[in-house]
C-alpha cells in the first residue's frame, strides 16, 4: 500500500454548515431569510423608498426615448421634402431632454443605492462582530478561524453584492418590463403576440440550462475551494516539503487538483457559455418575426413606420431583463446561501447571562475553592468527577501531567469559559455563579502557551489591560520581563508596529512580551499556561524571580513541565486522562509512590 | 503583461481562430439590422410580401449561425484560458517550491498564497471575458461604424464624434477608481486581521474584559471599510450614465442630422431606423469596452504580481565539487550566516559528528539552534565557512541528495489535512510496516491505535484534532520513517512529558544505532547522554563537549542543569 496519493477527506473549509448545524437548529426557510434581510433593509426606509422612486423615474424617462425618437422619425416621413423640421428638433429636444434626466436619475440611484447597501452591509458586519465577542470560548474552540473571518468578509459581500445591484436589477427589470409591454401594446397590440412564442421559449430554455448548469457551477467553486485550500496547506508547509525534499512529488499532487479544478471549470463554461448567445437568438428570433410581420401589417397600413422601428427599441429592450434574468437567479441563490451563514452565525447561543443580581467581585484576597466538581465537554462524556481543592491566598498551585491530560480544562472552569454540570467553585466564599463573569475574568491575568499579540505598537500590546499606563510603567514591565533591551534595540523602540510577517520576532520574544503584558495587569490572580515552554531556562529563572515578586500576595496557577518550578508550589494539582489523580506538596506526594513520582523519575532516565 | 503573452504563444492558433469565428458570429449578427433596413426601404414599397418572408428567412438563418458559432467560439475561449491557466499554476506553484526560504521569506507566504489563487483566478477569468467579449465589443463597434458609413458617412461622423467624450470617461473612472480599489483592498485585509486576533485571543480579550474595546476596534475598520468602498463606488457608478447619455445624445444628433438630411433627399428613413439599431448595438459594445477596461486594469495587476515571482532566479545553486574524505558524518568548518546581513544570527561555529553519533544543542531563545539546522538543511546558504557532509560541502550536493538523507522534525512542524499515516509518509514510497515501526519508536503507536480507523484516522487541518504531544510524536514518526542516516530534531519533543520523552529517547537509541542525530532542545534531560553537546548564546558558541565535561568547564550549561534538575542535576545521575 505504498505509494498513495494525498487526496480523499480534507476537512471541508465551509465548517459552519454540515455537522455543526444542529446547534442553531435547521435550516431557515427562504421566508425567514427574506424576513431577516428585509428587517437590515427597512432600517433605511426612506432611503429604500427614495431608491424605488427614483428606479421608476429614470427608466420611465428613459423609457419614453423611443417613442420621442419614433414620434420623431414619424415626423421626418418617408420621402424627400416631407420632413417636419420643426417638429424634428421638437422631439428631438424632447429626447435630448429625457436622455439627460435619465443619466442625471440613474447616477442619483446609484448613490442612494451605495449609500443604502453601505448602511446594511456595515450594520450587518457590526452585528456579526459584536455577536461574535460575545460567543463562549467553546464556539471559537470548534470552528476553524478561516470560516469564521470568511463569514464577515465573503459571505456578507455576497449579500452586499446582490442587495446594492441584484435587488435593484430585478426592480429596474420589472418596470423595464411592464413599461415596454405597455408601450408596445399601445403601439401595436397584434406585434406583441410574437412574444407569446418567445418569451416562453426563452423561459423554458433558461430554466432548463440553469438547472443542468447548477451543479457544474457547485463542482467547480468545491473544485477551486480544494484547489486553494491544497495550496494554502502547502505552500505553509514549504519548509517540511524542502526539508523531505519532496517538492516534485507535491507538485505532481497540485497537478492532480489543479487539472481536477480546470476541469471542472471548463466543463462549467462549456454549458454555461451557451446561455448568452442562446438568448440573444431568441432576442434575434423575436426581431426577424417583428420586420416580418411589421412589414406585413405596414402594407395593410395597420401600422406606421415610425411604430416599426420605437416597437423593435422597446422589443430589444423588452428582452433585456429577461436576458439578466437567468444570472440574476444564480446570484440570488448564491447570496441566500450567504445570508443563511451570516444569520446562523448571529443566532448561535451567546454566553449565559450573568445571574440576576450578580455580585461584582471587589477586593479580592484570591482564596479559590472548588466542591466536588464534575464537568464534560460532551455530555455524557464525563472530563472531570468529583474534583474539590482549596487553595489559598497568594500561594502558587502547579498543574502537573502528561501531555493532552486536561490541564488547560482546568483553568477553563476557574475563568468560566465553561461552566460546570455539578459542584461548585468560590473565590474569597463567593459561589463564581453567583459573580459577575467580567469581574471575575478580571480577578485573573493570563500568559497562554501561544502568545496573543495584535496589530499594533509594542507599547499598546504591553498596556492592553491597562491603556492609562504610564510609559514608565510599560518600561518597568518590560524589563521586569526581561525584554526591555530587545525592545530597545529596535529601530521604533516601545513605538514599533508589530505586524502579521514584518518585524521579526521570535516566538520567545512574543511570549516575553505578553509576559510583560501580565506584569502590568494588577489583577490578584495570575495563570500561566506552559508559558515557559519557548522560553529558555535561563530566561525562564530570571522571570520565575521577577514573577515571584509580582505574585507576593497574589494566587498563581502555573502549568508546567519543568518540575524544578513544581517542586516550589505550595500545592500540586497531579492531572491524568482528565481527572485529577493526586494533590499535595510534592514532598507528599513523592512520599505516595503514586503516579506523580513516576512522572519524576522518568525526568532522570537519559535513555 | 509580457510573461502572460509568452503563455498566450502556443494557443495562438487557436486563439486567432477563436476571434476568427468570433468575428464571423459578429459580422453575421450586424448583418440583423441591415436586413431590417432591406425589408422597409426596398421590399416593403414593392408589396411583396413573398419577399418579406424571404428576408425574414435570411435574418433567422443569420440569426443561428450566429448562435453556433458563438458558442462555439465561446467554448473554444473556455478551454484556452483554462488551458493557459492550467500551466500558469502549475508554473507558479513550482517555481514557489523552488524558491529559497531567503526569498520566500520576503515575499511572504500569504502573499505567495493570495497570488497563487484570487491572481490567477483573476488571469483566467480575465482571458476567458476577453476573448468572448475583447473580439465582440471592439468588432461589434468598428463592424457597427463600418455598416453605418456604408448607409450614410454622415450620420456615421455624428456616431464618431461621441466616442473621445466616452473614452475619456472611461479612462478618468479607471484612473480614479483604481487606486481606490487597491486602498479598499488594503483596509478589507485590516478588517480581516482583527477578525482574526478576536478569535485566536479569545480568552485574553475576554479575561481582560475587553469585549467593548475590541468592538470599537472594529467598528473602526468596519467604517472606513464601508466609506472606502463607497467612495469607490461612487466613482464607477459614474460611468455607466456619462456614457449612455453620450451615446444617446449623439443618437437624438443622428435623428435631427437624418431628418435634415432625408429632407434632402440625401437619405432615407429606412437608413435612419436601421441606425438607431446600430446604435443600440455600438451602445452595448461601448458598454463592453468600458467592463473589459476595468477587467483589464484587475488582470493587469494580478499578472504583474505573478510575473514577478515566475522571473525570479531561484538562488540556491549546485557548486561543482569533488567528494571529500568520509570519515566524518557532519561537519561544520567555522561557519557563520546573518538572515538580515546586519548582525551575525550564528558567528564561528565548528562541530563534527562521526556516523552514529548524536549532538544536542542547548541555547536560549533567539540563540540560532534553529538557524543551525536551516543552514545544514540548506535553507539557506552559510555566508561564511563550510558545512561538509562526508567531507563534502553540502553547496556541491543537489539539495535533493542532500535532502533525501536526512529526517527532520520542527519545532512547530506542518500537519497536512490527511490521514495519520499520510501525514507521516509525506509523499513518499513507504510501506505500511515501516510506517508503523517509526509509529512506535517515536511513541506514538499507542494513541494512533485508539483512534478509529488507526493509520487511517483524518487529522483536522493544522492538526487541531490531535493534542499538542500528539502532533510532536507524529512528526518524529514522519522524521524516523525514511530511515535517515541523519536525524534531526528540533525541539521536536518540548510537549512530550517526561516519561514519553524518556521512552522516545530509549527507542531512537536501541533500534536507530546507525543514524546520526542533531537533536535541540530545551530540557537538559533530553541530551544530557548524548555524545557531543554544543551550547549556544546570541549565535556563538560557548561550550562545546560532553555533559560532564560542560559541567566542568561550561558555567551557563552548570546553571541551567542545577535550575532544571534541583540539587539531583549533579553528575552522580550520568
Amino acid at each position: 500500500m505504498s505509494n498513495k496519493p494525498m487526496t480523499g477527506g480534507r476537512m471541508s473549509k465551509g465548517d459552519l454548515s454540515g455537522d455543526k448545524r444542529q446547534k442553531t437548529g435547521p435550516q431557515a426557510p427562504k421566508s425567514q431569510i427574506l424576513k431577516r434581510l428585509w428587517q437590515y433593509l427597512g432600517r433605511y426606509r426612506a432611503l429604500l423608498v427614495l431608491a424605488v422612486i427614483l428606479v421608476i423615474l429614470s427608466n420611465s424617462v428613459a423609457l419614453v426615448g423611443p417613442k420621442l425618437s419614433g414620434l420623431a422619425i414619424d415626423a421626418i416621413g418617408l420621402g424627400r421634402g416631407q420632413a417636419d423640421m420643426q417638429r424634428v428638433i421638437y422631439y428631438a429636444g424632447l429626447m435630448a431632454l429625457c436622455y439627460l434626466g435619465s443619466a442625471v436619475l440613474g447616477y442619483l440611484l446609484s448613490r442612494v443605492t451605495l449609500q443604502l447597501t453601505r448602511n446594511t452591509v456595515y450594520r450587518m458586519r457590526k452585528d456579526v462582530f459584536d455577536k461574535l465577542v460575545m460567543l463562549p470560548v467553546d464556539f471559537f474552540d470548534q470552528r476553524q478561524t478561516g470560516d469564521l473571518i470568511s463569514v464577515v468578509s465573503y459571505d456578507i459581500d455576497t449579500v452586499n453584492e446582490s442587495l446594492s445591484t441584484d435587488l435593484m436589477q430585478v426592480l429596474q427589470g420589472v418596470i423595464t418590463l411592464s413599461v415596454s409591454l405597455v408601450m408596445m401594446l399601445s403601439i401595436q397590440p397584434v406585434l406583441v403576440l410574437i412574444f407569446l412564442l418567445t418569451v416562453p421559449l426563452t423561459m423554458l430554455y433558461t430554466r432548463w440550462i440553469t438547472r443542468k448548469t447548477k451543479p457544474m457551477f457547485r463542482k467547480r467553486s468545491a473544485k477551486l475551494g480544494e484547489l486553494n485550500g491544497f495550496m494554502e496547506e502547502m505552500i505553509g508547509g514549504q519548509k517540511t516539503t524542502k526539508a523531505y525534499g519532496r517538492e516534485e512529488k507535491v507538485i505532481a499532487a497540485f497537478d492532480v487538483k489543479n487539472g481536477e479544478a480546470i476541469d471542472a471549470y471548463t466543463t462549467s463554461e462549456y454549458w454555461g457559455t451557451v446561455i448568452g448567445p442562446s438568448v440573444n437568438f431568441i432576442n434575434n428570433l423575436s426581431l426577424a418575426l417583428i420586420s416580418v410581420f411589421g412589414a406585413l401589417l405596414y402594407l395593410q397600413g395597420r401600422v406606421g413606420l415610425g411604430d416599426i422601428s420605437s416597437f423593435i427599441q422597446y422589443s430589444r429592450k423588452f428582452s433585456g431583463p429577461i436576458n439578466e434574468t437567468a444570472n440574476i437567479l444564480g446570484d440570488l441563490q448564491s447570496a441566500f446561501a450567504a445570508a443563511e451563514r451570516v444569520f446562523r452565525l448571529m443566532d448561535t447561543l451567546p454566553e449565559k447571562p450573568d445571574a440576576a443580581g450578580a455580585i461584582m467581585l471587589r477586593d479580592i484576597a484570591g482564596d479559590v475553592m472548588a466542591d466536588k466538581v464534575d464537568f464534560s465537554y460532551v455530555p455524557g462524556t464525563p472530563i472531570i468527577r468529583g474534583f474539590s481543592m482549596h487553595v489559598q491566598p497568594g500561594s502558587l498551585t502547579a498543574i502537573v501531567g502528561p501531555t493532552g491530560a486536561g490541564k488547560t480544562t482546568l483553568i477553563n472552569l476557574l475563568m468560566r469559559f465553561y461552566d460546570i454540570d455539578a459542584g461548585s467553585i468560590w473565590v474569597d466564599d463567593q459561589d463564581i455563579y453567583a459573580l459577575s463573569r467580567a469581574s471575575l475574568r478580571s480577578a485573573y491575568t493570563m500568559v497562554l502557551q501561544d502568545s496573543w499579540l495584535f496589530y499594533g505598537s509594542i507599547f499598546d500590546n504591553i498596556a492592553y489591560a491597562r491603556p492609562e499606563a504610564t510609559r514608565e510603567e510599560v518600561v518597568a514591565a518590560a524589563k521586569a520581563a526581561m525584554i526591555h533591551n530587545f525592545i530597545k534595540r529596535l529601530p521604533q523602540g516601545y513605538d514599533t508596529l508589530i505586524g502579521d510577517d514584518g518585524v521579526n520576532i521570535s516566538k520567545g520574544q512574543k511570549q516575553l512580551l505578553t509576559i510583560a503584558r501580565a506584569m502590568l495587569s494588577d489583577a490578584r490572580m495570575l495563570i500561566l499556561d506552559e508559558a515557559t515552554s519557548n522560553v529558555d531556562t535561563q530566561t525562564e529563572q530570571q522571570i520565575q524571580q521577577a514573577m515571584r515578586k509580582l505574585m507576593a500576595g497574589r494566587t498563581a496557577f502555573v502549568i508546567a513541565h519543568r518540575l524544578s518550578t513544581i517542586q516550589n508550589a505550595d500545592h500540586i494539582l497531579v492531572v491524568r486522562d482528565g481527572n485529577v489523580v493526586e494533590q499535595g506538596k510534592h514532598s507528599q506526594l513523592m512520599a505516595r509512590q503514586g503516579f506523580y513520582a513516576s512522572l519524576y523519575h522518568a525526568q532522570f532516565e537519559t535513555y | 503583461m509580457k510573461t502572460l503573452l509568452g503563455y498566450l504563444k502556443p494557443h495562438a492558433g487557436v486563439m486567432t481562430w477563436t476571434m476568427l469565428v468570433k468575428f464571423l458570429a459578429a459580422m453575421v449578427e450586424l448583418f440583423i439590422p441591415s436586413i431590417l433596413a432591406k425589408i422597409i426601404d426596398e421590399i416593403v414599397p414593392t408589396g411583396n410580401s413573398g419577399l418579406i418572408f424571404v428576408w425574414g428567412g435570411v435574418m433567422i438563418g443569420c440569426a443561428v449561425v450566429a448562435l453556433g458559432s458563438n458558442v462555439y467560439a465561446n467554448r473554444m475561449a473556455a478551454l484556452t484560458s483554462g488551458r493557459v491557466t492550467l500551466t500558469l499554476r502549475h508554473d507558479l506553484f513550482s517555481k514557489i517550491s523552488c524558491l529559497s526560504m531567503a526569498q520566500i521569506d520576503h515575499l511572504t507566504l500569504s502573499s505567495a498564497i493570495s497570488r497563487l489563487t484570487t491572481d490567477t483566478y483573476n488571469i483566467n477569468q480575465f482571458l476567458n471575458r476577453t476573448q468572448r467579449m475583447g473580439v465582440r465589443a471592439p468588432i461589434l463597434l468598428i463592424g457597427g461604424l463600418i455598416m453605418t458609413l456604408g448607409m450614410d458617412v454622415r450620420l456615421t461622423l455624428v456616431l464618431v464624434a461621441t466616442l473621445p467624450f466616452i473614452s475619456l470617461i472611461i479612462y478618468g473612472v479607471t484612473v480614479k477608481s483604481v487606486p481606490m480599489y487597491s486602498k479598499q483592498q488594503t483596509v478589507l485585509d485590516h478588517l480581516v486581521r482583527v477578525m482574526q486576533e478576536n478569535i485566536t485571543g479569545v480568552r485574553i480579550i475576554k479575561a481582560l474584559s475587553k469585549s467593548r474595546h475590541e468592538m470599537a476596534r472594529f467598528d473602526g475598520v468596519n467604517g472606513e471599510l464601508s466609506d472606502v468602498s463607497q467612495r469607490a463606488g461612487r466613482i464607477v457608478a459614474l460611468s455607466n450614465p456619462l456614457t449612455s447619455l453620450t451615446l444617446n445624445l449623439g443618437l437624438t444628433l443622428v435623428v435631427v442630422v437624418g431628418a435634415w438630411l432625408v429632407r434632402g433627399g440625401q437619405s432615407s428613413t429606412g437608413t435612419i431606423i436601421a441606425f438607431l439599431n446600430y446604435f443600440a448595438i455600438i451602445t452595448q459594445a461601448m458598454m463592453g469596452i468600458t467592463r473589459i477596461f476595468i477587467m483589464s486594469s484587475k488582470g493587469a495587476a494580478s499578472a504583474a504580481r505573478i510575473e514577478e515571482v515566475l522571473t525570479l532566479t531561484a538562488s540556491l545553486d549546485t557548486l561543482p565539487g569533488t567528494s571529500g574524505n568520509p570519515a566524518c558524518h557532519v561537519q561544520f568548518d567555522q561557519v557563520s550566516f546573518s538572515y538580515d546581513h546586519v548582525e551575525d544570527n550564528l558567528s564561528d561555529i565548528s562541530f563534527a559528528l562521526k556516523p552514529g553519533e548524536t549532538l544536542g544543542i542547548l541555547g536560549a531563545t533567539g540563540s540560532g539552534k534553529t538557524t543551525l539546522t536551516n543552514l545544514l538543511l540548506r535553507l539557506y546558504d552559510a555566508d561564511k565557512g563550510r558545512i561538509l557532509l562526508h567531507g563534502r560541502d553540502i553547496r556541491t550536493l543537489s539539495t535533493k541528495e542532500l535532502r533525501g538523507r536526512m529526517g527532520i522534525a520542527f519545532q512547530s512542524d506542518f500537519i497536512l489535512a490527511a490521514s495519520i499515516g499520510d501525514n507521516i509518509r509525506y509523499y513518499r514510497d513507504i510501506p505500511d510496516e515501516e510506517i508503523w515501526q517509526a509509529a512506535q519508536a517515536a511513541q506514538a503507536a499507542d494513541f494512533i491505535t485508539d483512534k478509529p480507523g488507526g493509520l487511517d484516522y483524518m487529522v483536522a487541518a493544522k492538526g487541531n484534532n490531535l493534542s499538542g504531544g500528539q502532533k510532536q510524536r507524529l512528526l518524529i514518526a514522519r522524521a524516523l520513517a525514511g530511515k535517515p542516516e541523519l536525524l534531526i530534531l528540533d525541539d521536536a519533543s518540548s510537549a512530550l512529558d517526561y516519561h514519553t520523552d524518556a521512552a522516545l529517547r530509549r527507542a531512537l537509541h536501541e533500534g536507530y544505532e546507525q543514524t546520526s542525530s542533531i537533536i535541540v532542545a530545551q530540557r537538559i534531560s533530553s541530551i544530557m547522554g548524548v555524545d557531543h553537546i554544543l551550547v549556544l548564546e546570541e549565535g556563538r558558541a560557548i561550550g562545546y563537549g560532553g555533559h560532564e565535561d560542560l559541567m566542568r568547564s561550561c558555567p551557563t550549561y552548570r546553571q541551567i542543569a542545577q535550575t532544571q534538575m534541583g540539587a539531583q542535576g549533579g553528575l552522580e545521575h550520568v
